[in-house]
């Protein structure tokens, strides 16, 4: 009888008890929280090394592919120049950006004749990998907002680098000092 | 044979009643106060970090879009702390001198992540995903704030089940355009509404299957 009573008062503490962890706290592996498991204290672990992505192909081909250009995609390269150019390159692509402001040294404006004449390729590699002060953006930036970007620097160039003959009538009449 | 009760017993048993069901609903309601003060949520409250780190420098003054650093957040759960080589993009070049960012060059000399501590702690049986609430034009100040305007980065809402829910029961009126879910002075003159039940059929938001338990627990 005794035994019994006892018995009943622990499985009553016992539940009671459970209810003072509310599992708001879990013991599991959460991105980029630290880890006692792993020697280098980091729950992200690198793959071993010679793993291949899945995604390694899809993104080989759309490395390889210019998407075609239309409205969509100056769109999207006009929002994410915004994003991860335009603090150093400005809004413009001329070098002005707010951090060249504070002291970093001013990028080349995109209207150079250098880089006029640079192939896509040449921006593709860049954004992905850098050039001098600048560091790579492939980890930030995906292959088809490179390309992206790639023609939203086209399209900077263009806007600042264009006969004023070549423009149609109605666009010529609005520049300031008025072609006729 | 004398009283068992003296006269004051009824006044006595009346006052002792009314303490204990006065209580009870007294400590009920202190309960509930304590659970949805700033002190509990952490709203308000900045937390000590290994650099102090300044939003209000970056994303303010700079006008640095939130997706420089939180690059994830279009496309994962989580919008993630940026990696060293983020913030070292500028300061390989900037204040590279700065005692306040030592831990910075540390970290990547030694590459070794730096260790921020969490401002926003949603509890383990939450699963909150970015991407979604981002790609249906759930604007980044909704939740945390005006974070173009702290120079030290705090909970600005409670973030808790009750606040969820507010907008999981009625999103129209706190959407935005996809395109300006970052912009942290994104206003419009048209009605909010009208405007979110427009992006709600755009983007498939559906209304009834957000306040199902399992749309954040499982």
């Amino acid at each position: 009888m005794n035994a019994r009573w006892h018995a009943g008062v622990v499985l009553l503490l016992a539940l009671g008890g459970a209810g003072c962890d509310d599992m708001s706290r879990q013991h599991k592996a959460q991105d980029q929280a630290a880890s006692t498991f792993f020697a280098d204290g980091k729950v992200d672990q690198a793959p071993p090394p010679g793993v291949v992505s899945r995604e390694q192909a899809a993104r080989d081909a759309e490395l390889a592919r210019r998407p075609p250009l239309d409205a969509a995609l100056l769109a999207r390269g006009a929002e994410r120049y915004r994003i991860y150019c335009a603090p150093c390159h400005g809004l413009a692509g001329d070098g002005h950006g707010l951090v060249v402001a504070r002291g970093f040294p001013a990028p080349p404006a995109f209207t150079e004749a250098r880089l006029r004449e640079a192939p896509d390729r040449h921006f593709m590699e860049v954004i992905a990998n850098g050039y001098g002060q600048m560091y790579g953006y492939a980890a930030r930036v995906p292959p088809a907002d490179r390309w992206a970007i790639v023609a939203h620097i086209r399209a900077l160039q263009l806007s600042q680098h264009t006969e004023a003959a070549s423009l149609p009538d109605a666009q010529r009449r609005a520049l300031p000092g008025g072609a006729p | 044979m004398a009283q068992i009760f003296s006269r004051a017993a009824d006044t006595w048993f009346r006052v002792a009643m009314l303490v204990i069901v006065g209580g009870l609903i007294g400590v009920f309601i202190v309960a509930m106060l304590l659970e949805r003060s700033d002190y509990q949520t952490g709203r308000g409250w900045t937390v000590d970090q290994p650099v102090p780190f300044s939003h209000q420098h970056h994303a303010g003054a700079l006008q640095i879009d939130c997706r420089y650093c939180h690059a994830g957040v279009e496309r994962s759960a989580r919008a993630g702390f940026p990696p060293t080589h983020t913030c070292m993009s500028c300061h390989s070049q900037l204040w590279t001198q700065a005692e306040m960012l030592a831990p910075v060059r540390r970290s990547l000399e030694e590459d070794r992540p730096l260790r921020w501590n969490r401002v926003i702690k949603l509890p383990d049986y939450v699963y909150f995903q970015h991407d979604v609430h981002v790609q249906s034009g759930v604007g980044c100040v909704s939740c945390h704030g005006q974070v173009d305007t702290m120079p030290l980065l705090h909970k600005a809402e409670p973030l808790s089940m009750s606040f969820c829910l507010e907008c999981h029961r009625d999103p129209a009126p706190r959407l935005q355009p996809r395109e300006t879910v970052a912009d942290m002075a994104w206003h419009t003159d048209e009605d909010r509404r009208h405007l979110g039940e427009r992006l709600m059929r755009e983007y498939r938001v559906d209304p009834a299957g957000l306040t199902s338990c399992s749309v954040c627990h499982r």
